[in-house]
């Protein structure tokens, strides 16, 4: 049935777009849960939406197979300095843009030139920090050729030189911030060589359609060098924000992929849709942060520890989320390279004895029932976080805790919790490249993520010495060590590790889950595809 | 008249004015900014932000830079949805959510003003119960419900129609979104004009009326609707102005390239032209559509005229 | 809310020239309308239950039952309109948001009553410059980004309950005035007001005596039509977080929150839907009962 309706729809979505396409071309119809802001890498506001869009239509230095791991992509091979800081990348000769303009090195220069030119004014510009000079480009200090790349032979050779040796580099190359621009193209258009007339790209697919708010269809790129290898003819991004009515497209056929279905759906599906649903840990933390500001309850580790003791993490996910989470005990999540999942003490087993532990602290901290301790929990609007707060709330209340529940959108409560007015506060992250660091600056001293202000020097020195450190198994033994110390500390309550969600036409091929949820068209295929 | 329209169009550019000024003001004081989110940026990468938009500058020279590129006619581009200017997501959007809230007006006055007809006409009768008691129906269950159901059981179960997808207007794919937003209008038309003609066809006029010896349907055609339609009119002015710019709700369920989403979501984003790009466009129509029911009043009833 | 909208009819009707008080007349002639009185009485239950019934269940509001989450209506669990996704019981949760609900509806639809009828029936009567300037402060209020001045109400105040009525009264009289209004644009001109004009009575008296108890039936029937508008509005406001806070809840965050839960437990939809529905068809029929019987024309 999927099957069927999936031909007959395509057929009808590219009439739609007066394209000359026979019409049993396979077109990919997937539900992305947000609108892309922009073709201009420089520009994308950093929805998992947006780079299922620009990981199609573009290609880094390093792509990604359907695994999700890194795999060579504009560059055939790279070498790398003794010292780990220089990185010499050989692009591929065939390399074009949709144009058929060829992808040169000199592309790589000035789209990150680009990223990091302050007056482009890039959200994400950080993510290349690691490149020499980049932060100093990016603060306006140094101008725009003192950035650590240079382009060689005619454009062939890609010369990159970081700071520091950076074992997550080649894995940061597969994000859209690393991607190429076509030079060529914004010479000619300038800032409207983004619009679907004068756009080019080296993807696998080039954009040809964005009804705002609705729909952005791609075609098959005939100059992509391993276009004989792409099966699909096209790709449709359909906006479905309401993700309930996400999945009622899905059970029509009017989707193949459905990304992200609610939570709160997933028995559901399960039951229902079994073969379709799909449901895979991810590169995510979902954690509450604990105010640890001077004259917050949360200051005190005996408050942090009781707070954790009672947290009961298996009721979380398997009950109340239905396993839609996986339940979480530490900040670093599973799966994530080079690196063990850590486990914070004492916080599993025997809840009795949890319980009885944690009252003990709570009374050693100086509270009771004509001093109950008073905690002020944020959470942002949505349903997965208001049942998680409730669930908390409750899980507390043993200890004679009375929780205060806030809810605002999201702009607000970060904005608050960054100003320090809460005791406890729901956070989340997600990976933005498979490194242990990318979670565990969240703690660090003076860092804008640090929303609890947890300040431990031991912390910071082991991940300073973590990043100077080249070989992989020392640095691995720095960073475990500095998780450890935070959670010793009790730094924060970890609750749950992320799972990827989606929804998935049984009929199509080279779509796999994985922990960073990338799943470029690229592979994709339908199984009696031709 | 023709005085009286033309005062009333001058008039409304000092109300816009008004409205541009307070709303500019209102948005900018209230917590939070385009900038916060999930990810605390750096400090260097936020200055870069505010001095792209022209935020680090002071709030009046905001303001002042703001309505001269207004006066220009140049809304400027959206802090969120960086590939379109503010004027281009509105014409984009606009016509489509004219289309489908043109359509659902349409029909709930199609539907609902018979309906309200007849159940007053037949007053306390059974076809009166059951209209009235559908129209409540229609009133009781909001559209963020009515409208999956729809989905679910046109879309999914019996599959005749689309789930969800706009695919350039075509007509299967408007009939959900259009019901789903027309059901509330239908059963809130009914209900005021069932009450306005009850109201009507007991006042003193229309027994006068049937005392000189005409017809029934003289009375109803000739000297009743036109004056129960007065309050539904009042009502029509600002509801047309909500309806045609879109409803979140309904665009977001059946994914629908309309302008409703707009407001929530620009404001949600603090998405601060965007904001305003609305702020001024509703303005508009809301000055626009109340100057239209003025006028319909004396057309619906000659009496009422406008002296100043 | 309705014995309110009563009394405070029943003053603005209250005329000593008529040998038999109107409040009373009208409460007669109320009482003669069987949908209305049942509506009414069925409205009192509700009310009261929402009131009384939270202490007659072994459930309190935040109580999570743990071995009961999603929990289909039993009568053994004791969860007898079963339990949300956090294993609350449903029933109870149901009965507080009724609280909350009803009195939003009540307080917010009261100002928006009081402020669009007097604003309405003023500019409406005294027409000219003062209409015009009135009805384009309207436009203005009509204009405004809601969601921005919600929030900002909220910095301003606090998180208060109270702010929601007010946040909301504010926006519902626009239309109630602009309806009112366009009724007294429509009666000034009718013999009777100027009859009264001739006869010396003071403006005051006009729009408050005659005016307005003319206007009265398009006015209750709207009435009718914003209080589901307000409830709803409210689930909105909690949204943004200025509404209710867990673990308090209302019947249009109960019924936004069953709508995801639609298809696997149906119950979390349905219940709350269930008692909007009931209310808001019994007002309906209250309104049209009252109406009939505040009708100058038929006295």
């Amino acid at each position: 049935m999927l099957r069927h309706s999936h031909t007959l729809l395509g057929a009808m979505a590219l009439s739609s777009l007066a394209l000359a396409a026979p019409a049993q071309a396979d077109t990919l119809n997937i539900g992305v849960m947000g609108e892309l802001a922009s073709f201009d890498t420089s520009q994308v506001s950093g929805g998992v939406w947006e780079s299922q869009v620009l990981m199609d239509v573009y290609e880094g230095l390093v792509k990604k197979n359907p695994e999700g791991e890194a795999i060579p992509g504009m560059a055939t091979d790279w070498d790398i300095s003794e010292d780990g800081q220089t990185y010499t990348f050989h692009l591929r000769d065939d390399a074009k843009w949709s144009d058929g303009e060829p992808v040169t090195a000199e592309d790589f220069v000035f789209g990150w030139q680009h990223l990091l030119d302050p007056a482009s004014a890039s959200k994400y510009a950080y993510l290349l920090y690691p490149i020499q000079n980049a932060e100093a480009v990016n603060s306006g200090e140094k101008p725009l050729d003192a950035l650590g790349v240079e382009s060689l032979d005619d454009g062939k050779t890609l010369k990159v030189t970081l700071n520091a040796p950076t074992p997550y580099f080649p894995q940061l190359l597969t994000h859209y911030t690393a991607y190429p621009l076509p030079k060529h193209a914004v010479e000619e258009y300038g800032k409207q060589w983004v619009k679907m007339d004068n756009i080019v790209t080296n993807g696998a697919f080039t954009p040809t359609e964005w009804v705002s708010q609705s729909r952005i269809s791609v075609a098959k790129n005939p100059e992509y060098y391993d276009a004989d290898d792409v099966s699909l003819d096209g790709v449709n991004y359909f906006n479905t924000e309401d993700r309930n009515a996400g999945i009622s497209r899905f059970r029509a056929g009017e989707l193949d992929v459905l990304r992200e279905y609610p939570s709160s759906r997933y028995q559901w599906l399960k039951d229902n849709l079994p073969e379709a649903t799909h449901l895979s840990p991810m590169l995510g933390s979902y954690y509450y942060v604990l105010n640890t500001r001077d004259g917050r309850p949360t200051a005190d580790k005996r408050v942090r520890k009781a707070l954790n003791l009672v947290a009961r993490r298996k009721v979380l996910s398997e009950q109340i989320m239905a396993g839609s989470f996986k339940d979480a005990y530490s900040l670093v999540p599973p799966g994530t390279s080079h690196y063990d999942v850590q486990h914070m003490d004492g916080v599993e087993g025997d809840y009795a004895k949890r319980l009885a532990k944690a009252k003990q602290l709570i009374k050693e901290a100086g509270y009771g029932p004509d001093h109950p301790l008073q905690l002020k929990l944020r959470y942002n609007t949505s349903d997965e976080h208001k049942k998680i707060a409730i669930a908390m709330a409750a899980m507390w209340k043993p200890l004679g805790v009375e929780v205060e529940m806030t809810n605002a959108e999201a702009t607000v409560h970060y904005q608050t919790i960054q100003e320090g007015d809460f005791d406890v506060a729901r956070a989340g992250w997600i990976a933005d490249y498979n490194d242990a660091e990318n979670f565990l600056t969240l703690l660090r001293g003076g860092v804008g993520n640090n929303y609890g202000d947890y300040d431990n020097a031991e912390y910071d020195t082991l991940l300073d010495q973590a990043a100077s450190t080249q070989d992989l198994d020392k640095r691995e033994a720095l960073l475990e060590k500095a998780e450890n110390t935070a959670l010793d500390d009790y730094a924060l309550v970890p609750l749950l590790y992320y799972v990827t969600r989606n929804l998935v036409n049984p009929e199509i091929t080279g779509w796999q889950d994985n922990a960073e949820d990338d799943h470029p068209s690229r592979w994709v295929k339908f199984h009696d595809g031709d | 008249m023709l005085s009286y329209t033309l005062k009333r169009l001058l008039t409304a550019i000092p109300t816009l004015l008004i409205v541009i000024t307070i709303s500019f003001f209102l948005m900018r004081v209230a917590p939070g900014g385009p900038f916060d989110g999930e990810r605390q940026l750096p400090p260097e990468i936020e200055a870069n932000l505010k001095a792209a938009y022209h935020l680090d500058e002071p709030l009046p020279q905001q303001y002042l830079r703001y309505m001269g590129n207004l006066l220009q006619g140049d809304f400027g581009p959206s802090f969120k949805y960086k590939d379109f200017s503010v004027t281009e997501l509105i014409a984009q959007g606009f016509p489509v959510s004219l289309e489908i809230g043109g359509l659902a007006i349409l029909l709930a006055l199609l539907i609902g003003l018979p309906l309200g007809i007849i159940a007053a006409l037949r007053r306390n009768t059974m076809i009166d119960y059951t209209v009235m008691g559908t129209a409540l129906a229609g009133i009781a269950v909001p559209n963020f419900v009515i409208a999956p159901i729809l989905a679910l059981v046109f879309g999914v179960l019996l599959a005749w129609l689309p789930a969800g997808g706009w695919n350039g207007g075509a007509l299967p794919n408007l009939v959900l979104p259009v019901i789903a937003l027309s059901i509330q209008q239908i059963a809130y038309i009914a209900r005021m004009m069932r009450a306005s003609m009850i109201e009507v066809l007991g006042s003193h006029y229309i027994r006068t009326a049937r005392a000189k010896g005409l017809s029934e349907r003289q009375v109803i055609w000739r000297h009743a609707i036109r004056p129960a339609l007065l309050p539904v009119t009042s009502y029509l002015g600002p509801a047309i102005a909500g309806i045609i710019t879109g409803s979140v709700v309904i665009e977001q369920i059946f994914g629908i390239p309309g302008i409703g989403r707009y407001f929530v979501q620009a404001a949600l984003n603090r998405d601060y032209t965007l904001v305003m790009g609305t702020v001024v466009f509703y303005g508009a129509l809301i000055v626009l559509m109340n100057l239209l029911v003025d006028l319909l009043y004396s057309a619906l009833d000659p009496q009422i005229r406008y002296d100043d | 809310m309705t014995t309110d909208t009563l009394s405070d009819n029943r003053l603005s009707l209250s005329d000593a020239t008529a040998g038999e008080s109107l409040g009373r007349d009208a409460w007669r002639r109320l009482k003669q309308n069987r949908a209305a009185m049942v509506s009414l009485v069925l409205l009192v239950m509700i009310a009261v239950t929402c009131l009384i019934g939270p202490y007659l269940l072994p459930w309190g509001l935040a109580d999570v039952d743990w071995n009961a989450f999603s929990a289909a209506p039993s009568l053994e669990s004791g969860h007898f309109l079963g339990t949300d996704a956090n294993g609350r019981d449903l029933l109870t949760r149901t009965l507080y948001g009724g609280r909350v609900s009803l009195s939003v509806a009540l307080v917010a639809t009261f100002v928006s009553l009081v402020i669009g009828v007097l604003y309405g029936a003023i500019s409406g009567y005294v027409g000219g410059r003062l209409d015009s300037l009135m009805m384009r402060f309207v436009d203005i209020m009509y204009s405004l980004p809601f969601m921005f001045l919600v929030i900002l109400l909220m910095v301003v105040f606090g998180r208060n309950i109270f702010l929601i009525y007010a946040a909301i009264g504010a926006v519902e009289w626009l239309d109630m005035a602009r309806i009112v209004r366009g009724q007294t644009l429509a009666l000034k001109q009718r013999e009777f007001i100027e009859a009264a004009h001739a006869l010396g009575v003071r403006d005051r008296k006009i729009v408050t005596r005659h005016l307005i108890p003319n206007a009265i039936g398009p006015v209750i029937i709207y009435v009718t039509l914003t209080v589901p508008k307000v409830i709803l509005l409210e689930s909105f406001l909690s949204f943004l977080g200025l509404g209710v806070q867990e673990p308090l809840t209302s019947w249009g965050v109960l019924i936004s929150e069953g709508t995801d839960m639609m298809q696997s437990a149906p119950w979390l939809l349905l219940v709350p839907s269930l008692f909007l529905a009931v209310t808001l068809f019994c007002l309906n029929f209250l309104g049209d009962g009252l109406r009939d019987a505040l009708d100058p024309k038929t006295r």
